[in-house]
């Protein structure tokens, strides 16, 4: 049986404009056979959101480079509970300090990829994960 | 590339170099290479001060004129950042460099809902008169020149930072401010991009225009080059798309009827450092001189010191790395050296823990201490452009011109700097271009210590700038103050002009002065804009 192709939004919340870890893991995924959607900058949570839903994703990918992920990621897993889309699964990539990466999982976040982390073991996460579920 | 990429044998023999920019370094040079590339002293290089200045634009270099030591500085609230401003001049720093958060950046004042958990955090937040007072307070603005790191919103900026100077008693003529001001480099490469292409490089005209007259000390645009090779550009991409850029930016003002001597001699450059040392330093040189062939030869500027590249030459983010931090103060002391060989006027030096956020306080003097050992303990002063003359340098200086040169035209051939970020080519290649960087990385064919070699002793993570959630509500009280307490009537009253100003095409300059000694916020300004200009739409990648 055919496996079914994953859907990946990347997302860049907020007012960053620094994108190059968005584009460079949005050109990896898309190698690795997933379908990629880049949500371009400086998008709000309900926008980003909003696409997830109009293009059911399976998987949201944010990216943060400013420090400001525990309420970033705090406000969209609100917005996801009152959508009802609790089923898409959170992954978060970016300047992430080791002590929150625990924070961030007790939000509801399934994988973080702090900067550093090789693409494989992106990649090779988020398969396993989304296998499992 | 992130790095020269090296090609080796079995037995770990080097077989090949090849640059980023596609130049294949041979294991020895000698005359017969000057002879290959048709090398003439006087034509190619020329001597330090004459054109077409390869080895530099002052004939007696940092002898006659140190360079600037402007780090990176501003976070929190005005008070803070005031208090770093004085620390770092203390520390004996010679130029200011002023970080804006994001909303200020983004033209948001600090109570706006898209400001939230953003103020204060990457830089200081401004919304009115009122923050620039206090951040500038008892610092001596007729003697220290301020950069401010801001584009989108950098004509609003500038009247700012005329308003402060005369609210603390100078003329506009004698203060120096260098706002970055480079709105295309935006949009290929950092993002903090508003209006559409055309009103936002109409707002750049407008500033340089402004300068000429009533802030001559004043470099209206800094063109950054930096920020390009940050996303993914090449050495030779990177000067090559900062001159276009540059070039659009003075066909705006010549279209208003100036003559280009006029305003061009205070263009300047901010430029990366990382990467192959050899690379960079044929890149700057070769630099200077596409700068001053390009003024010469296709705009006929008339006064040589209007030819010259003045540049900040700052050590690049994207070379430091977040594994093993420490590595990243041995970076930047060999980045600044690279920018010293170079010739640069002004020098910026990350600090090791800007991988992952804003310099503490003793990161921040270890760079400015960097710098100053190079000029008064290691002898950068004593001598112009040391490696002139050398067999490989001045080789490869003509190799990196050249292809600066090839990657110059292939935009031309596309239809000009702006079709080709409109269309979104440039951001395409630059950033399929950081993947096959990541890839090489992930291969080993390209290597980085303490990434992918040498990763054993890892050590615990840096002690970082913590941010400060009271200050942030203290900025929001604040302002609240600041609006309680203008006059409602000159709010209005100037808000009204801007918009016609802005509607009529004059020069929204005289008018942004207005606005700010009226204490109207930034995102007040900038509102007015969004609704005359519209917002850039970022040009589809994926």
């Amino acid at each position: 049986m055919d496996e079914k192709i994953i859907k990946v939004l990347i997302a860049k919340p907020g007012l960053d404009g620094h994108d190059r870890g968005a584009k460079v893991i949005s050109h990896a995924l898309k190698e690795a056979g997933m379908e990629v959607i880049y949500s371009g900058l400086h998008k709000t949570i309900d926008q980003i959101v909003h696409i997830a839903l109009q293009e059911d994703v399976d998987i949201i990918g944010l990216s943060i480079m400013t420090g400001a992920h525990i309420s970033i990621v705090g406000k969209l897993m609100k917005k996801m509970q009152e959508e009802d889309i609790i089923d898409k699964t959170v992954f978060v990539g970016g300047v992430i300090p080791a002590k929150d990466i625990s924070k961030l999982k007790d939000l509801g976040v399934a994988g973080v990829f702090p900067g550093g982390t090789p693409l494989f073991e992106t990649i090779e996460l988020i398969k396993t994960h989304m296998k499992r579920t | 590339m992130a790095v020269a990429r090296y090609i080796k044998d079995d037995k770990d023999r080097i077989l090949d170099v090849i640059l980023e920019s596609g130049i294949h370094v041979k294991p020895s040079y000698t005359p017969e290479d000057l002879n290959r590339i048709g090398f003439d002293y006087e034509k190619d290089v020329a001597d330090p001060g004459q054109y077409p200045y390869t080895r530099g634009i002052h004939p007696l270099g940092y002898r006659s004129r140190e360079w600037t030591t402007r780090q990176y500085t501003g976070f929190g609230s005005p008070e803070e950042t005031n208090q770093r401003f004085k620390l770092m001049i203390s520390h004996g720093q010679t130029g200011l460099n002023v970080a804006f958060d994001l909303p200020t950046q983004m033209g948001y004042d600090s109570d706006d809902p898209m400001s939230e958990g953003e103020v204060g955090r990457v830089g200081m937040a401004v919304d009115t008169l009122r923050d620039f007072e206090i951040a500038f307070k008892d610092i001596k603005l007729d003697k220290i020149g301020a950069g401010l790191t801001i584009n989108a919103v950098a004509s609003i900026m500038l009247a700012m930072y005329q308003a402060v100077g005369e609210k603390y008693g100078y003329d506009p003529k004698v203060i120096s401010a260098t706002p970055q001001n480079d709105i295309l480099k935006e949009m290929v490469g950092r993002g903090a991009w508003i209006f559409p292409v055309e009103p936002a490089v109409r707002l750049i005209g407008d500033t340089i225009e402004y300068a000429m007259t009533v802030m001559p000390r004043t470099n209206p645009v800094s063109v950054c080059g930096y920020h390009i090779r940050e996303s993914g550009a090449t050495p030779a991409q990177e000067i090559a798309y900062a001159i276009l850029i540059a070039n659009v930016y003075i066909d705006n003002v010549l279209a208003r009827g100036y003559d280009i001597d006029a305003f061009v001699g205070r263009f300047s450059f901010n430029l990366n450092v990382f990467g192959n040392m050899w690379e960079q330093i044929a890149k700057f040189r070769a630099a200077r001189k596409l700068w001053a062939r390009n003024l010469k030869e296709k705009y006929n500027v008339k006064n040589p010191q209007n030819l010259f590249l003045r540049g900040l030459f700052g050590g690049g983010g994207y070379g430091l790395t977040k594994a093993q931090p420490e590595n990243n103060i041995m970076r930047g002391a060999y980045y600044a050296l690279v920018a010293a060989l170079s010739g640069a006027q002004t020098t910026a030096l990350c600090s090791y823990d800007e991988a992952y956020t804003i310099p503490t306080p003793h990161s921040a003097l270890l760079s400015l201490r960097t710098l100053q050992l190079l000029m008064d303990e290691m002898g950068l002063r004593d001598t112009v452009d040391p490696l002139a003359g050398s067999y490989f340098i001045e080789t490869l200086t003509k190799e990196m011109e050249q292809k600066i040169e090839e990657e110059t035209e292939k935009i031309v051939k596309y239809g000009g700097m702006i079709k080709a970020v409109s269309k979104g080519y440039i951001q395409r290649l630059v950033a399929r271009q950081a993947y096959e960087v990541e890839k090489g990385l992930e291969s080993g064919e390209l290597l980085k210590v303490g990434v992918n070699i040498y990763k054993e002793g890892e050590s615990e993570e840096v002690k970082l700038h913590e941010y400060n959630y009271e200050s942030a509500e203290r900025q929001i009280e604040d302002l609240k103050q600041v609006k309680r307490q203008r006059s409602q009537q000159d709010v209005l009253r100037t808000l009204k002009e801007l918009e016609s100003v802005i509607k009529e095409g004059k020069n929204v300059m005289p008018c942004l002065v207005e606005c700010c000694k009226a204490y109207v916020t930034v995102g007040e300004m900038t509102s007015i804009f969004r609704q005359e200009f519209g917002e850039f739409q970022e040009p589809a990648l994926f």
